[in-house]
């Protein structure tokens, strides 16, 4: 054994070059997301899974030897979806002003989502697993995951989904929005929050600030709603 | 700091408590920040130090669903089986659930006109 191969053995043992990785792997996705132009097709995380899926699978490393260094990331999920508890509180206000179409508005995107993914999924013969795992895909992924993992979905698969729908939001909502001649920011905010969580979110804070804003309330809203609407809907369906 | 991180995770463990010990449905996280919502409604506010570290775990919050992304490794096969029902669901669920949500916020946010033609 070389001196490079025992120093490759022992870091790719270890937690530290994972965590590492994990962090470098993002900062590069976020940089070719800033170098494209926001292009939401160039997702910061899109980009970071590829790169290390590529080094994994050529170094023939385990996702479970992994994931023992990114699990330090991986726990954050939870505290993360704890703090959306303050910009809920911070938003209190815009929330009462508009709580009426806000709240009918979510209650049908949230319906509309979870079962038109699953309908569909099943309308073209989808494995019940996948089913489970596409069922929370407009919500943000810690919410998602824990969603999945309580259906009896794969939480990874989720997170991978979660992802796509993003991106779909942020590419093609604001073309439906416009199709539709929706023009005012607080009801494009809603709809990209709702349908694609935070990357929508990102999306709708180039439109307007206001739209932004209402798309963080949505997301946040949208969590709490779907979390509580797919059990439900599980042991009806 | 060290203040506001153990805030946040005490209302998350308070969260899988509630969610373990009563069987509820909701994932144990989303029961805590609905706990952390009634404890800022309690005190008056988040103060500056839970602010901070909130809007740190939020504006950073899609590196952390890098780790669970990459296990998509693991599902390599499920997805290659499956993937003409994935791309169909994920397309028009994600168009539908836009058009669905937008109209319905924009029908109800306009003032209601009694005799409107």
């Amino acid at each position: 054994m070389t001196e490079l191969e025992r120093l490759w053995v022992y870091l790719a043992a270890s937690p530290l070059l994972w965590l590492t990785a994990t962090l470098l792997a993002y900062l590069a996705g976020a940089w070719a997301f800033e170098k494209s132009g926001r292009l939401a097709l160039v997702n910061p995380v899109a980009v970071a899974m590829a790169l290390l899926i590529g080094v994994l699978v050529a170094t023939g490393t385990p996702y479970r030897t992994y994931f023992e260094g990114a699990q330090f990331v991986h726990f954050l999920l939870g505290p993360a979806t704890v703090a959306l508890a303050v910009p809920l509180w911070r938003y209190r206000s815009q929330l009462r002003k508009a709580a009426l179409p806000l709240a009918a508005a979510l209650l049908a995107g949230a319906a509309t989502s979870i079962l038109s993914a699953v309908g569909i999924a099943l309308a073209l013969g989808a494995d019940p697993v996948t089913v489970a795992s596409l069922a929370p895909k407009s919500v943000t992924s810690p919410i998602a995951m824990g969603i999945a993992e309580q259906i009896g979905g794969i939480p990874s698969l989720t997170a991978a989904l979660v992802i796509c729908t993003g991106i779909l939001g942020a590419v093609l909502g604001p073309t439906v929005l416009r199709l539709l001649r929706i023009t005012d920011p607080q009801a494009q905010g809603t709809a990209l929050g709702t349908a694609s969580h935070g990357i929508g979110t990102a999306a709708a804070f180039q439109i307007d600030k206001l739209a932004g804003t209402f798309a963080g309330i949505a997301m946040a809203l949208n969590g709490f709603l779907t979390a509580l609407l797919v059990p439900v809907f599980v042991r009806l369906l | 700091m060290v203040h506001a991180i153990a805030t946040i995770l005490l209302a998350q463990l308070a969260g899988e408590l509630a969610a373990r010990g009563l069987g509820l449905p909701l994932p144990g996280p989303v029961l805590g920040a609905l706990f952390l919502v009634g404890l800022l409604a309690w005190r008056g506010g988040p103060g500056e130090s839970l602010e901070r570290a909130a809007d740190g775990l939020l504006s950073n919050l899609s590196l952390l669903f890098v780790p669970a992304g990459v296990g998509v490794m693991l599902h390599a096969g499920l997805i290659g089986r499956e993937w003409l029902a994935i791309a169909g669901a994920l397309l028009f669920s994600t168009v539908l659930t836009v058009a669905v949500t937008g109209l319905v916020f924009r029908l109800l946010s306009r003032p209601p006109r009694g005799d409107a033609p």
